[in-house]
């Protein structure tokens, strides 16, 4: 049994706070292919095409058949741990603050034995274990020994709490409350244990409906940010940026025009201004003081979640300036993960298909449920993932455009 | 398989040491050039005419042993690396003696040489291998220690072995390091003390670990005739084996590859695992000096917790293992460390291992081991040595 998280006490202001060391993340080009398939929630290994001996550690050759055709595929991750230990030394300067630190020694069913950082509710050896991949704050992946049967507060683990985002006891800035989607997020996050939850409001003249019904969850403080406006921006971060844990940038502008439906740029330009400058204008003033304290205990500051669209990857011509807009925002995206990685901060770009709100009434179903998009985000945050493509329409875009994106480009040209 | 040719005609000599320290700001080179030195010193051969260079080194890079030659004015006509740790002293001897053997070279100069600047361990561990970097490393970064944990967890549920008897090899050796001035370790170790030791990864304790420093073993391999033109004191080789990442299909380190080929190795020599008077084991953790009880035929697999409790493994006893000390005891520097079961097993033949020398040792086993890529030590090694007839 995992020992429920209990609230941490207010920190002691005169305490030292704890400075990021990343665990190790020097790899190889091969080995990187576990962090591409974890990144996604996966645990894959090398399979070879030709014998199908299942390779680990990741390598260039088949161990079994000398070929060098492997493929990564999923596994069940099911084994026997044949063996355990808990360090009380450790050479790296993360684990050290963290000893003791348990680790196993597992045989998959499907042949590799593994290293694996071990859940504190796997017993001792020889007993079965759950083997799954989970990218660690270096955002690398590592691979992590779980009980068959986990208990309720296995989340918990103080392990596994250092390799994911979980937003209990945590406190979360969602950048705008007004839309469906913002509404959900902060009840997904309050639900999740979320500590407090700031909501950005841009207009706060303006009445939208649903507002009242999330301000009166006691977690909630609605506060006023207007992404398009850096000084609004630049006040806010100065009031709530040195405690915020978790940032949701989920404000957006959605027209459906392409190039030759209007004229002129100012819906474009509006577009990028939220979607694009917003992102940017916001990770500049909340990124350094997130990095700042993405070590400071259970309750560290930890992640960044930018709601993009699956548009991103290719152009939704009927939706083409939007489509645009959320590219520019995933580059930039990219780069922003690049820098919190050095924090140990996770950067997660979440790619929703058409989503079931006003901008998309013209979209056959199937739609994403406001309320099914927030809780495929708050799974993603406990469950360590950085990519997340919710939705069965993302899916299946993702899919095409790993198969083939000009067949995609192609097809979506042609109305498919 | 075709039998190994024997070693017939092969000496090796002049067992050099140079003096461990625990951290160095000096490089591997003068590590290097100091075992050189005494070498040719010792041996009173001009530094001109060793024509045989054998190194093995972890702190060497970028420089491998053709760079060696440069630096140390060296013109051999016969090189090899062997950039293999605890292994590399068989395995360096073995290169050597067939070199010498075929004429290749005539004077082999074998050194294991490492440095061991302040930080130099940690930064190793990280890029010892791909495998390491890739899977061990980033899992709690314990080096070889968390690797060793579960291998000892294992054979002790296997097999009933207990602490106390890893206990018993630690504490031997260390009464035998008490005997050698170039020991790191001074003090004597007690059983009480061995088992109230700090925990370092279950169920490794402190005394189990060795202790990185900087220093430098060698020898020289040459023909039996020139070591008696030389006037040199020598050992023959009467039989060697090795074997790499043997047992794969072990799912967690149970045996060694020695198991493999150590019929051979007895045959070889002509004589049986009882003849031999003193072992040399590469002694990384006591779990691994216990393995090469069993898997070199001094007892059965899983008996060796019953061995250790019915022999006195002291350079005064029944069953000597590890005369210098060993690593656990006399520390380990680096590649040196392949090489100090190599040294002392030759101070044992040519009747200069002092205070700690084994009553009328002429026959003697000395064992390598190195190279934990990922979940296991790769290389196993064996060689018997023994005075000429």
């Amino acid at each position: 049994m995992t020992m429920p998280l209990m609230r941490p006490k207010r920190k002691n202001p005169i305490l030292r706070t704890r400075q990021m060391n990343l665990p190790p993340w020097g790899r190889g080009r091969v080995a990187l292919g576990l962090t591409a398939a974890a990144a996604e929630g996966r645990f894959e290994l090398q399979t070879c095409r030709e014998c199908g001996a299942v390779q680990y550690p990741p390598r260039d050759a088949c161990h079994k058949c000398l070929s060098v055709r492997l493929a990564w595929r999923e596994q069940t991750g099911r084994g026997q741990l044949l063996s355990a230990t808990t360090l009380h030394h450790s050479n790296d300067l993360f684990f050290r603050e963290r000893l003791p630190w348990r680790l196993g020694f597992v045989h998959l069913d499907s042949g590799p034995t593994l290293m694996v950082h071990l859940h504190g509710e796997v017993g001792e050896a020889p007993t079965r274990v759950r083997v799954g991949a989970r990218l660690d704050r270096a955002g690398r992946a590592v691979l992590i020994g779980m009980p068959e049967q986990g208990s309720a507060h296995m989340a918990d683990d103080r392990m596994l709490r250092e390799m994911t985002s979980d937003p209990k006891f945590r406190k979360v800035l969602v950048t705008d409350g007004k839309t469906p989607v913002g509404q959900e997020l902060v009840r997904a996050m309050v639900k999740a244990g979320a500590e407090i939850v700031w909501v950005g409001h841009a207009e706060p003249w303006k009445n939208y409906g649903g507002l009242e019904d999330i301000t009166a969850l006691p977690q909630v403080t609605l506060v006023p940010l207007d992404l398009t406006n850096g000084r609004s921006v630049t006040e806010l971060a100065g009031e709530i940026g040195g405690k915020v844990d978790i940032v949701v940038n989920n404000a957006e502008v959605h027209r459906t025009f392409g190039i030759a439906g209007r004229r002129g740029t100012d819906v474009a330009k509006l577009e990028m201004d939220i979607n694009y400058f917003g992102l940017l204008r916001l990770a500049q003033e909340f990124g350094p003081a997130l990095r700042g304290r993405s070590a400071d205990g259970v309750t560290s500051a930890t992640a960044w979640v930018n709601l993009l669209s699956i548009y991103a990857l290719s152009n939704f011509p009927p939706h083409g300036t939007f489509s645009a807009s959320k590219a520019a925002a995933y580059s930039l995206a990219q780069c922003l993960r690049a820098e919190m990685r050095p924090a140990g901060i996770r950067v997660v770009n979440v790619f929703p298909g058409p989503i079931d709100d006003e901008w998309n009434q013209h979209m056959p179903p199937p739609k994403l449920a406001p309320a099914g998009l927030a809780s495929a985000i708050v799974k993603a945050l406990r469950e360590g993932v950085e990519d997340v493509y919710p939705g069965d329409v993302a899916q299946e875009w993702l899919e095409r455009w790993r198969d083939n994106p000009k067949v995609l480009e192609r097809e979506v040209a042609s109305g498919g | 398989m075709t039998t190994r040719r024997s070693y017939e005609g092969v000496a090796v000599a002049v067992p050099v040491t140079v003096p461990y320290v625990r951290y160095s700001t000096r490089s591997a080179h003068w590590f290097l050039g100091q075992a050189l030195q005494a070498l040719v010193r010792e041996a009173g051969v001009p530094k001109e005419q060793i024509d045989g260079l054998c190194v093995s080194s972890f702190t060497l890079a970028p420089d491998t042993a053709v760079g060696v030659t440069q630096h140390m004015g060296l013109s051999p006509r016969w090189l090899d690396h062997v950039p293999t740790g605890g292994a590399s002293g068989v395995m360096c001897l073995r290169r050597a003696a067939r070199a010498v053997q075929a004429g290749d070279a005539e004077v082999v100069a074998c050194v294991g040489a490492d440095t061991n600047h302040v930080d130099s361990f940690r930064q190793s561990l990280g890029s010892f291998s791909n495998f390491a970097r890739d899977a061990t490393y980033p899992y709690g970064s314990g080096g070889p220690n968390s690797i060793f944990a579960f291998i000892t967890a294992n054979y002790m549920r296997t097999f009933g072995a207990r602490r106390e008897d890893f206990g018993r090899i630690a504490v031997a050796q260390r009464s035998n390091a008490l005997k050698n001035p170039n020991a790191m370790f001074k003090k004597p170790l007690t059983l009480e003390e061995y088992m109230r030791a700090r925990p370092i990864a279950d169920p490794i304790h402190l005394f189990d670990c060795v202790m990185p420093c900087a220093g430098a073993e060698a020898f020289l391999v040459m023909s039996e005739a020139r070591a008696r033109d030389l006037g040199l004191a020598y050992a023959v080789v009467r039989g060697a084996i090795e074997r790499h990442n043997a047992y794969a299909e072990d799912p967690i380190m149970v045996r060694g590859g020695w198991r493999v080929d150590r019929d051979d190795l007895y045959a070889q020599a002509g004589v049986r695992p009882d003849d031999i008077d003193f072992v040399q084991t590469y002694d990384d953790y006591p779990v691994i000096v216990m393995m090469q009880f069993e898997d070199l035929g001094f007892c059965g697999k899983g008996e060796g917790p019953a061995f250790v409790q019915a022999r006195d493994l002291t350079v005064a006893g029944d069953f000597p293992n590890n005369t210098s000390g060993g690593q656990l005891s006399a520390g380990q520097a680096g590649a040196a460390a392949g090489f100090l079961g190599m040294t002392d097993a030759l101070r044992q033949l040519t009747g200069s291992a002092g205070p700690r020398a084994v009553a009328d040792a002429r026959l003697g086993l000395v064992a390598g081991f190195g190279m934990v890529t990922y979940d296991r030590c790769l290389c196993t090694g064996a060689v018997i040595l023994g005075r000429p007839s």
